[in-house]
């Protein structure tokens, strides 16, 4: 995996608002960054510029790599099975055995369940489950202990620890400390 | 061509009758209502109502195909779909052809298969049963993408679905007017006007509602 992510002077208009500007990340495989900023300070915004889903108002970026994108929301079926949910993005992702990646969030005995009758942690399990159902470099989170029991958490803090370990890159949002070894970027330093 | 295979597959399961969004019935449901109240409401005489009959179909028609208009493109929107379609290189447009697909799937063909009985209902010759029929096959289509532009529009709205009637309404007048011309014309010229008019709406819907989707994204 050739990771890599790079931003170049970006800034951040929100209607009449700039939340942010001058902004630089250089992320090669192994990086590991958190985004840190009080609420509404664009953290979100920004995850969401990095992954190509919204223009930054000024600056460039440069991605090495697919993108996996954890948001707060699921893009689940809510009125079909989990299981029939997490098939149709196997298959778009290629991926042949979901069995594994589902045991080890352990969401495979929830297979037959309607995604609506879901707990949020259980949701945001099943989401984290299909961020394994391919191997991409770059991993933007957004909130991805939100909902977790401690148990799932630990678990989680694994598999970005493993994923960087195996040449990705990672940036994520919380505002817990996490118990991950990241660099931290705290937009309150980018503020206009 | 295997993305919009699965995409196409996801869209029937969750549009087609018996899907899961669970809403399949209701344009077929609403297109006999009108056709069993219709003789009601102007009385039962038989030459009025196989005058009229006709033209009547054809609005039950149009305005069964607003029903399914309300979750068509906004479930996904909020769920976060096309974002992630979108990662995967999935562009909108693709999700957007097969989603056309699946909608008119999922009207189209109950609707014309209940235009039997109710052309039974009221007491339609069989001719006219034959034109209704035709300029349906012809007219839903371009339903269908109309109905698809409008609701992928009014994705981002709370409450758009009220406007989807008003929005879908006055863009499908031409379909109305050739769909329905035809039954009172020898000749097969509405029809075909219809059809071509279904064709450019068919044409033009994935890239209009794709740039919908995309214009209400940042």
């Amino acid at each position: 995996m050739q990771a890599r992510l790079l931003a170049t002077n970006i800034a951040c208009l929100r209607g009449e608002r700039l939340l942010f500007r001058k902004l630089g990340l250089d992320l090669g495989p192994g990086d590991l960054l958190q985004l840190r900023g009080p609420n509404g300070i664009g953290k979100s915004s920004l995850l969401r510029i990095l992954a190509g889903l919204a223009r930054p108002s000024a600056g460039t970026i440069e991605r090495g790599g697919e993108i996996g994108l954890m948001d707060g929301r699921h893009a689940l079926d809510s009125d079909r099975t989990l299981g029939d949910a997490l098939a149709f993005w196997a298959r778009l992702d290629g991926c042949a055995d979901t069995a594994k990646p589902m045991a080890r969030l352990g969401i495979d005995t929830l297979a037959d369940i309607p995604t609506a009758y879901l707990s949020t942690g259980q949701k945001q399990r099943a989401v984290i489950a299909r961020l394994l159902f391919r191997a991409r470099p770059i991993w933007l989170l957004d909130e991805p202990f939100a909902g977790l029991d401690s148990a799932s958490q630990t678990l989680l803090a694994e598999l970005v620890a493993e994923h960087c370990g195996a040449g990705g890159l990672c940036v994520f949002v919380s505002h817990q400390p996490a118990d991950l070894p990241a660099r931290t970027l705290d937009l309150a330093d980018h503020t206009a | 061509m295997r993305a919009f295979a699965t995409l196409l597959r996801r869209d029937l399961a969750i549009l087609l009758p018996g899907g899961s969004r669970g809403s399949a019935f209701l344009p077929l449901i609403f297109f006999l209502l009108v056709a069993v109240l219709f003789p009601f409401a102007v009385g039962p005489e038989p030459g009025l109502l196989a005058r009229t009959g006709g033209g009547v179909l054809w609005v039950a028609a149009l305005l069964a195909s607003i029903l399914p208009l309300d979750r068509l493109v906004a479930a996904d929107r909020e769920a976060g779909v096309f974002d992630q379609l979108r990662l995967r290189g999935v562009s909108e447009e693709v999700a957007m052809t097969a989603r056309l697909l699946a909608h008119w799937l999922s009207f189209g063909p109950l609707i014309l298969i209940a235009t039997l009985p109710a052309a039974a209902l009221l007491s339609l010759t069989g001719d006219t049963f034959w034109r209704l029929f035709v300029s349906l096959l012809a007219g839903t289509p371009g339903l269908a993408a109309i109905g698809l532009i409008t609701s992928a529009l009014l994705a981002s709205l709370r409450g758009g679905t009220a406007l989807a009637g008003l929005m879908l309404a006055p863009v499908a007048v031409p379909l109305v007017i050739f769909g329905a011309g035809h039954l009172a014309r020898d000749d097969i010229s509405g029809a075909l006007f219809a059809a071509a008019f279904s064709l450019v709406l068919c044409a033009i819907a994935p890239f209009a509602a794709a740039a919908a989707i995309r214009a209400a994204r940042d």
